[in-house]
C-alpha cells in the first residue's frame, strides 16, 4: 500500500516537471517573433517643441534599456533641443522638472535628423522604398518574424499629423503604408503608440491584421502637456508618454506584464484626455502579450544539442606571391566632374509639357477676342 | 432688323464654336498633360500566376541486387512506375508529387561495390560508378545475406545520393513482380519522406502565401528557426575575451574557415552568396551572472538566463552597413580566470555536451572553457591557442540549423551517414533546394500580386518603364521555374526562382512607387474649379440661351402651323 502511494507520488512529480519544462519551452514559442524593431518619431521643430523631442527620447532610452539594439532602431527627430542655441544647459534634454532625468545622454544614435524627417522618408523607411544608396542604419530591415513599435509624437488633429509645420500625413497614407508592409510580410505583429492631440483618430483608419494601436486622446480632446520647467522655460514632456515613461522604468527584461496594464496607463484624472486604445485587429488577446514582446527584445534561445566532429587539419594558406602581382587591380576616384560629359551631353529627352497657365492663358484670350471683335453688348446672348 | 439678326446669329455662332473648341480640343489636351504614365503591365499572366499549382517531380532508380529477385522476375525489369499525389493547400494553392521511379537490376560492378564489407565502404565505391543528378534519388535494396548493414539497420542513407535498402529474406521467393513492388514500395515511400521533399517542408516553404497554424510547438519552432530565402547572408565570428589580462587568445579563424567551413558555402554557393568576416572584441561581458554550482566546482548558467545574454553583447557587434543581407552572428565567449569553467545547463538542469545555444535567425554562442590549459601558478596573460576543429564543429551544426538544412531524426531502422568534409549529404542540399525554390516562388508569386493589386488600386502612381520591364522577367522566371521544376530540373529551377525574387523585389521596392499621392475629393476640387469655373460659366449658359431659343421658335412654328 504505501508502495503504492510512493510509486504514484513519484510519477505525479515526473509528470508535473516534465510539464513544467513544456511550459516553459512553450512560453518562449508562444509570441511567435525571433526580433523588435523600433520607429520613433518626434515630427515638430521649434524650441517650444522641446517636449515632443523628450518624449521621443524617454521611448528611445526605455526600450534601449530592455534590449533592443541601435542596430534595430530607427530614430527621427525633427529638431535639435540639445543643441539649440537657447537651451540654458546643452547637451542634455530632460524629462523630469528640477532636470532629475538627461534623457540625451551620450549614448544616442539619431538615424533622422532635422529636415530628413519628412512625411516621405518617413513613409520610405515604413514600406522599405529607399534608394540604394541608404545605408543599413537607416533602413527598417523586418522581417515576417518582426514585433514593430511605433512611436509617433508632435502635433495633430483629426486623421492628420503635422510634420514639419509645413505638411502633414493623413490617416489613410498611414493605414495603406501598414497594408503595403503587410502584403510584403514585413511585420509580424505591430505596435502603434501616438501622442499628440486627437491621437485616435490617426488609427480609425488601420485595416491590416496583427496591429495593436493606443494613443493618448481621443477625437476632439487635446493631449496636454506635463510640467513645465522654470530654468528652462519650456515645457518638458507630455502628459501621456510622462505616465508611460513611469509605467516603463518599472519594467525590466524579465518582467511578465502583459498589455491590460499598458491599457491602463494615464486614466483621465492624470491625463486630462482619455487614452484610447484599438485591439480588434490583434490576432493574440491583449492579456497575453508581453510588454517586452515590444519594448524588449527577449531573443528565443535553444540549445545546440549535436556538433559535427571535425577531423581534418588546418591547411595552411599557400603564399601565392607571383600571381598576386598580375591580378593587382587599380583603383582610382570616379572622376567628381564628368567634364567630358558635360561638353558632349545630348539634350535631355523630357516628355513634352504645355507651359504653365497654358489653359488660362488660351481660354481668357480666346474670350477677350471675342467680347473685342463683337463688342460688350453681345454679354446679354450670353447672360 | 437685319443687322440685329445676323448679329445674333454671329453670336450663336460663336459661342457654338468655342464650345466646340473647348470639347474637342481643350479636353483631350487636359486629359492628355495631367494623366500620369504607367507602363503596360502583363496583368492577365500576373493573375494566372495568383493561382499557384506547383508539381514537383523527382526521379528515382530503383536498382535491385542479385538476390533479391528470381530469374523469371528478372526478365520483366527495367520497368518504370509513375506516382502522383495531389494536395491542395487552400483555395489558390495545389501541391502535386510525381514520382517517376525506374526498376532495374544491379549491374556487375554494382554488386562488386555491394559486396564490400561495410556500407561506408560501398557508398564511396557506388559513387565512383556513377554521378545522380541533381534531385534524383538511386536506391539499392539488398536481400537480407549480404552483411554490409549491422542487425537492426533496414536503411543506410549515404553521403550522395544513394541509399541502401535491405528487404527481408522472404520477400522474393515465390512472388510475382508486382507483389515484390508492392512489397517494396511502403519501404521506399519512407526513404524519399526522408532523403526527398516532404509535404511538411514544401508547406512551410509556402508560408509566405499561406498563413496557416501549423500543428504542433515543433514546427512552429522549426518554421522560426531558419532564414528566409535571400540573395545573401553575412557570416560574422567573433571571440569575445572578457579577460585580456589573464588570456592571450589567438585562433587561427582564416585557416579554420577556410578547411571547415568553406566547403559547406561552396556546395551551397548555388542558393545564395556568402561573406564572411571576423572580429575579436576584448572586454565584452556577457549580461548574465553565472551561478556557481558546488556539486560541479564550475559555475552555471541556467537555460532561462541564455535569452538576456545576447542583448548586451548585441549592442557592441559591428555590422556590415554596405549590405542589406541578413547576419549571422557566431560568438565565441572565452569566460574570464574568475568564473571558469562556465557550462551551460539545459531545462533539466544537465550539462551541454556542446557548451553552446543558439538563437532562432540571429546566430549562435559557444563557450570554451581554457581553465584546462594552465595551472594556478602560470604567469599571467597566459598564451591559449584555441582548437577550431572543436570550435567550428560546433558552429558548423549551428549554420546548418540557421541555414534551414532540415534536421529531423531520422525513423527507426535508418542509418545516416556520417556527414562529410563539406558538413552537408547531397540529398539534404536536394532537399534545401527545393524547399528554397518553392519559397521563392511563393515569395516572388505574392510579391508580383500584391504589386500588381496595389498599382491597380491607386491610380495616381506613375509606372516607369523600368518597373514593368522588372515585373515582365520576373513573371517570366516564374513561368520558367514552375515549369522546369514540373519537368524536375532541380538546379535550374533555383537558378529562375532566385532570378524571380530578385526582379520581383526590385520592382516591388523601386523608390519611385511612393503612394504620396493621396489626393482627397475635395482637393481636387479646390483646384480645378478655379481654373475651370470662369470660363465654362459663360459656355453653358449660352448654350443654353441657344437650346431655349431654339424650343421657343419650334413652338412658334408649331403654333404658326397649326
Amino acid at each position: 500500500m504505501k508502495l503504492f502511494h510512493l510509486f504514484s507520488f513519484f510519477a505525479a512529480y515526473l509528470v508535473a516537471d516534465s510539464s513544467d519544462v513544456e511550459n516553459s519551452v512553450g512560453q518562449f514559442f508562444s509570441s511567435g517573433h525571433t526580433n523588435n524593431w523600433a520607429v520613433l518619431v518626434c515630427t515638430s521643430r521649434f524650441w517650444f517643441n522641446y517636449r515632443h523631442v523628450a518624449n521621443t527620447l524617454s521611448v528611445y532610452r526605455s526600450v534601449k534599456r530592455l534590449g533592443i539594439p541601435d542596430s534595430h532602431i530607427v530614430l527621427m527627430l525633427a529638431d535639435d533641443m540639445a543643441c539649440n542655441h537657447r537651451n540654458p544647459k546643452p547637451a542634455t534634454v530632460f524629462s523630469h522638472k528640477n532636470m532629475e532625468l538627461n534623457v540625451y545622454g551620450d549614448d544616442v544614435e539619431v538615424d533622422y535628423r532635422g529636415y530628413e524627417v519628412t512625411v516621405e522618408n518617413f513613409l520610405r523607411v515604413l514600406t522599405g522604398r529607399l534608394p540604394l544608396s541608404t545605408p543599413r542604419s537607416k533602413r527598417l530591415l523586418s522581417d515576417d518574424r518582426s514585433n514593430i513599435l511605433i512611436y509617433l509624437t508632435g502635433h495633430g488633429g483629426n486623421g492628420f499629423l503635422k510634420f514639419q509645420d509645413s505638411e502633414e500625413i493623413s490617416n489613410v497614407e498611414l493605414a495603406d503604408a501598414f497594408e503595403q508592409m503587410w502584403q510584403k510580410r514585413r511585420y509580424n505583429e505591430l505596435l502603434f503608440i501616438i501622442d499628440t492631440c486627437q491621437g485616435a483618430s490617426m488609427y480609425e483608419r488601420f485595416y491590416s491584421p496583427n496591429i495593436m494601436a493606443l494613443a493618448s486622446s481621443q477625437v476632439g480632446e487635446d493631449s496636454l502637456s506635463h510640467q513645465p520647467d522654470l530654468a528652462i522655460g519650456v515645457h518638458l514632456m507630455d502628459r501621456y508618454t510622462f505616465y508611460l515613461l513611469e509605467f516603463l522604468e518599472d519594467i525590466h527584461p524579465a518582467s511578465k506584464a502583459n498589455m491590460n496594464d499598458l491599457f491602463k496607463v494615464c486614466p483621465k484624472s492624470q491625463c486630462v484626455s482619455t487614452p484610447g486604445h484599438r485591439t480588434d485587429l490583434f490576432l493574440r488577446d491583449p492579456g497575453s502579450v508581453l510588454i517586452t514582446d515590444f519594448f524588449g527584445s527577449v531573443r528565443k534561445v535553444e540549445i545546440t544539442t549535436e556538433a559535427i566532429n571535425l577531423t581534418d587539419p588546418i591547411q595552411q594558406q599557400e603564399e601565392s606571391s607571383v600571381s598576386e602581382d598580375a591580378n593587382k587591380e587599380m583603383y582610382s576616384y570616379v572622376d567628381q566632374l564628368p567634364v567630358s560629359e558635360i561638353i558632349h551631353q545630348k539634350p535631355k529627352q523630357k516628355d513634352w509639357h504645355p507651359p504653365d497657365g497654358f489653359i488660362l492663358g488660351l481660354w481668357t484670350l480666346i474670350l477677350l477676342v471675342f467680347f473685342k471683335t463683337y463688342g460688350i453688348k453681345h454679354l446679354k446672348h450670353i447672360f | 432688323m437685319a443687322t440685329a439678326e445676323v448679329e445674333r446669329r454671329r453670336g450663336q455662332l460663336a459661342a457654338l464654336s468655342i464650345a466646340a473648341v473647348v470639347i474637342v480640343v481643350g479636353v483631350p489636351l487636359w486629359w492628355r498633360t495631367t494623366e500620369t504614365y504607367r507602363a503596360w503591365l502583363p496583368v492577365s499572366q500576373i493573375r494566372e500566376l495568383a493561382k499557384l499549382q506547383l508539381q514537383l517531380s523527382a526521379d528515382v532508380e530503383v536498382v535491385l541486387a542479385r538476390g533479391t529477385v528470381t530469374p523469371e522476375q528478372q526478365k520483366k525489369v527495367p520497368l518504370t512506375q509513375t506516382r502522383e499525389e495531389e494536395h491542395a493547400v487552400d483555395e489558390d494553392t495545389t501541391l502535386r508529387y510525381k514520382y517517376e521511379t525506374r526498376y532495374r537490376t544491379a549491374t556487375v560492378m554494382e554488386e562488386d561495390a555491394l559486396n564490400k564489407p561495410t556500407a561506408a565502404e560501398a557508398d564511396l565505391s557506388l559513387h565512383t560508378l556513377s554521378e545522380s543528378p541533381c534531385g534524383s534519388l538511386v536506391l539499392y535494396v539488398i536481400p537480407q545475406s549480404y552483411p554490409l548493414l549491422p542487425e537492426n539497420v533496414s536503411v543506410y542513407v549515404g553521403q550522395r545520393r544513394t541509399a541502401l535498402l535491405r528487404v527481408g529474406a522472404q520477400a522474393g521467393v515465390g512472388r510475382t513482380l508486382e507483389q515484390l513492388l508492392a512489397h517494396l514500395e511502403p519501404h521506399i515511400k519512407q526513404a524519399l519522406r526522408v532523403m526527398s521533399f516532404s509535404h511538411t517542408d514544401i508547406t512551410a516553404a509556402l508560408s509566405d502565401r499561406v498563413r496557416f497554424n501549423p500543428g504542433s510547438k515543433e514546427s512552429v519552432a522549426d518554421s522560426m528557426r531558419a532564414f528566409k530565402s535571400s540573395p545573401g547572408y553575412e557570416i560574422t565570428f567573433s571571440l569575445l575575451n572578457p579577460d585580456p589580462k589573464s588570456h592571450q587568445l589567438r585562433w587561427d579563424i582564416e585557416g579554420g574557415v577556410q578547411t571547415y567551413i568553406q566547403p559547406l558555402l561552396t556546395k551551397l554557393s548555388s542558393l545564395a552568396n556568402f561573406s564572411i568576416d571576423s572580429q575579436t572584441l576584448y572586454y565584452a561581458v556577457l549580461g548574465v551572472n553565472p551561478r556557481f554550482d558546488n556539486s560541479r566546482g564550475a559555475y552555471t548558467l541556467n537555460a532561462d538566463s541564455l535569452a538576456h545574454v545576447i542583448n548586451p553583447v548585441e549592442a557592441r557587434l559591428g555590422s556590415n552597413a554596405a549590405s542589406s543581407n541578413p547576419v549571422l552572428n557566431f560568438l565565441l565567449y572565452v569566460p574570464d580566470a574568475h568564473h571558469s569553467p562556465l557550462y551551460i545547463q539545459d531545462h533539466r538542469k544537465q550539462e551541454v555536451p556542446s557548451n553552446a545555444f543558439h538563437s532562432p535567425r540571429w546566430g549562435g554562442i559557444m563557450v570554451y572553457n581554457v581553465d584546462s590549459f594552465y595551472g594556478p601558478e602560470a604567469a599571467f596573460p597566459v598564451d591559449i591557442n584555441i582548437n577550431m576543429a572543436k570550435v567550428m564543429g560546433v558552429f558548423l551544426a549551428q549554420l546548418r540549423l540557421l541555414l534551414g538544412v532540415p534536421s529531423s531524426p531520422p525513423p527507426p531502422g535508418f542509418l545516416v551517414a556520417p556527414r562529410g568534409s563539406a558538413g552537408i549529404a547531397d540529398w539534404e542540399l536536394d532537399r534545401l533546394m527545393w524547399s528554397r525554390s518553392v519559397e521563392n516562388i511563393a515569395t516572388a508569386t505574392t510579391t508580383i500580386t500584391s504589386l500588381a493589386q496595389l498599382l491597380d488600386q491607386i491610380g495616381n502612381i506613375v509606372i516607369n518603364d523600368n518597373i514593368a520591364e522588372q515585373v515582365s522577367s520576373a513573371v517570366n522566371s516564374l513561368q520558367l521555374a514552375v515549369a522546369e521544376l514540373e519537368a524536375g530540373n532541380l538546379k535550374f529551377a533555383l537558378e529562375f526562382s532566385k532570378e524571380a525574387i530578385l526582379a520581383s523585389e526590385k520592382a516591388f521596392f523601386d523608390p519611385s512607387l511612393l503612394h504620396l499621392l493621396y489626393f482627397p475629393d475635395d482637393q481636387k476640387f479646390a483646384i480645378y474649379i478655379p481654373l475651370f469655373l470662369p470660363m465654362c460659366v459663360p459656355i453653358l449658359l449660352s448654350l443654353l440661351k441657344i437650346a431655349s431659343e431654339a424650343r421657343q421658335r419650334r413652338r412658334e412654328r408649331q403654333t404658326k402651323k397649326d
